[in-house]
């Protein structure tokens, strides 16, 4: 078995996806090329075919000019399997290109078992065995399902990659970086985040009293940001900030994946969920079932009593 | 301007999902639906874009599925959506998105629409793929995951969210398609009198069978509840003793009270 691996580069700079996909490679038992655009400068580790785009010439997001460049190395590997990580880089691309190879395309894969790609679904409560009826497939990884500590050394053999450069569609004008941080919740010891359990934006004072009782920082999943309830800098997940604190207590979170990979690092986690099923009952030490809005008053009374 | 929106029914993520008897799917029986999420912001990005252009284009609500899958058509409806397309299928739940897309490019080829919106994914099967496919097989320019949308001059300038809350900003000429991400705008809430005029505007049903239908590529063989690995602590009873057993552990547990 043979894979395309497709790694990411972004500013220039190669993203630190490498190693999952080398994982995965490792784990299917599959030899392995590699393709990236970039340049010289960041390269995968590696000792691999990779076929290599010039960034000056192809952008990084030039995603129609990606997919010919994909396909020329396709004709020239022949793999069985061409393997993104499910990134904004690869599930933008992935679809373009099984389009192109007329492959199955199995998103987000956490797992393989006897020729079959494990998915999660339901927003974590179930899983899926898909099994692809094409020869070749494409693949997204779900980031932190492979992974492997000790990264393989080597240099990779660059086969440089060119294509008639025709004109993409979609014209790339720039980065904007995140807002600067107000609330810096990398550093903090304690941080407890709201969810859309809390129910409306006048919930959320209560929550920010949890998280002073603490003596904490409040932090916030994504819909309780994208309704205005927090501003952005309290976003914990994929898409906001990384946090890695001593206790993290998610008060009304469901625990979906790209909230749970933004504290998953978290030393001690407590989950207040009515739903006993939630997802983050799995990465939590303690799931409270309850309300959070009779729970949490509950528990600052008590805090108080400690003191 | 003709705009097309495809949205997806969908069960509340707050269920207990039972698998159904061919072990395929879940059981559908006992479970409350409701229009995607990510599918409100493709139907609000699309209502604005008519509000910007005084009123003039005309927006298509197309979803796939059962009986049910009317109500989520009539709340795009009631949002501002003008006509409903109803492509019925009892068993579109066993297509995978090859073939719901191919079932909506074989729609969409008829219409010659000049912008798409779809959600990024949906919130059960999760794909990130039938938006994609959709515009690779009408061979449109596409882009994945919008947080910004502004449209001047036959020309759009997309946000396109990355990693770590980082945005490239992206222009595409149109006719084009774009997969719509959860914080792109504020879906609005229908208004009585919005519901009230909802409920005259036409939902054509069609049948997944007046298309040419296509064999799936990537088939779920089964549906499973993942082995719960969490080996943490449950706490069940009243608040009160819940939160004082929750004070002792983290006594315990961390330094929150030394
Ligand atoms: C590309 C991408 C990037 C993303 N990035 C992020 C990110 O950075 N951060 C992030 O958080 N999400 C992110 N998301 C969104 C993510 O998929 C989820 O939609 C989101 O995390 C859900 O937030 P939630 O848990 O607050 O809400 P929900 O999933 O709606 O969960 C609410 C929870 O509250 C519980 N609940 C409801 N009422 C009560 C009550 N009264 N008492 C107690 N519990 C209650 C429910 O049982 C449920 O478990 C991203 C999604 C995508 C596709």
């Amino acid at each position: 078995m043979k894979f395309l691996l497709v790694a990411e580069s972004r500013d220039g700079k190669l993203c630190d996806v490498s190693h999952e996909l080398l994982a995965f490679a490792a784990e299917a038992g599959a030899e392995y090329a590699y393709f990236q655009v970039g340049s010289e400068e960041s390269l995968p580790c590696c000792d691999a075919t990779l076929y290599l785009a010039d960034r000056e010439r192809y952008g990084e997001y030039s995603p129609d000019l990606h997919k010919e460049l994909i396909l020329a190395a396709v004709e020239w590997e022949q793999p069985d399997a061409v393997v993104f990580m499910h990134s904004s880089y690869g599930w933008d691309l992935a679809p373009r290109v099984a389009v192109a190879l007329q492959a199955a395309q199995v998103s987000e894969v956490v797992a393989i078992n006897d020729g079959e790609y494990e998915v999660g679904c339901c927003n974590g409560k179930m899983r899926r065995s898909v099994k692809p009826t094409t020869p070749r497939v494409v693949l997204t990884l779900q980031s932190g399902a492979f992974n492997q500590k000790e990264v393989s050394g080597g240099t990779p053999q660059i086969v440089p990659l060119e294509i008639e450069k025709a004109g993409g569609q979609i014209d790339f004008i720039g980065y904007e970086e995140a807002e600067k941080k107000s609330v810096d919740l990398t550093r903090a010891d304690i941080v407890v985040s709201a969810g859309r359990g809390v129910g409306k934006k006048e919930n959320v004072p209560l929550i920010a009293d949890l998280a002073r009782a603490l003596g904490g920082e409040l932090g916030g999943s994504r819909p309780v940001v994208d309704a205005g309830w927090l501003d952005h800098s309290h976003q914990v997940g994929t898409t906001g900030q990384v946090v890695s604190p001593k206790l993290y207590m998610a008060c009304g979170i469901s625990g979906a994946i790209q909230h749970v990979a933004g504290m998953k690092r978290s030393e001690f986690v407590v989950a207040i969920n009515k739903d006993r099923d939630a997802p983050i009952g799995e990465i939590a030490d303690v799931l409270v079932v309850a309300d959070v809005m009779q729970f949490v008053p509950a528990l600052i009374a008590r805090i108080g009593q400690q003191a | 301007m003709k705009i097309l929106v495809c949205i997806k029914q969908v069960p509340d993520m707050e269920s207990r999902f039972k698998v159904n008897a061919a072990g395929d799917w879940y059981d559908q029986s006992d479970l409350a639906f409701r229009m995607n999420e990510y599918d409100e912001y493709a139907v609000e990005q699309a209502v604005q874009l008519k509000e910007q252009l005084g009123g003039e284009p005309e927006i298509t609500v197309v979803s796939i599925g059962p009986e049910r899958v009317g109500e989520p058509l009539r709340k795009a409806l009631a949002m501002g959506c003008d006509r409903g397309v109803h492509i019925h299928d009892a068993d579109s739940s066993r297509k995978d998105p090859w073939q719901i897309a191919s079932l909506l490019a074989a729609f969409a080829r008829e219409g010659s629409y000049d912008v798409i919106f779809t959600g990024m994914q949906s919130q059960d099967r999760g794909s990130a793929q039938v938006g994609m496919i959709l515009a690779e097989l009408l061979g449109l320019p596409s882009v994945t995951t919008i947080v910004g949308f502004s449209y001047e001059d036959g020309q759009v300038t997309v946000r396109r969210e990355l990693e770590g809350g980082a945005r490239s900003v992206v222009r595409v000429p149109l006719p084009a398609l774009f997969t719509c991400q959860l914080g792109l705008n504020q879906p609005r809430y229908p208004t009585l009198p919005n519901i009230m005029k909802a409920k005259k505007k036409e939902i054509l049903l069609v049948k997944e069978g007046d298309f040419a239908l296509t064999e799936g590529r990537a088939l779920t063989s089964r549906l499973f509840r993942p082995e719960k690995k969490g080996r943490g602590l449950v706490l069940e009873g009243d608040v009160a003793e819940q939160s004082q057993r929750l004070v002792e552990i983290l006594k315990i547990k961390t330094a929150v009270f030394r």
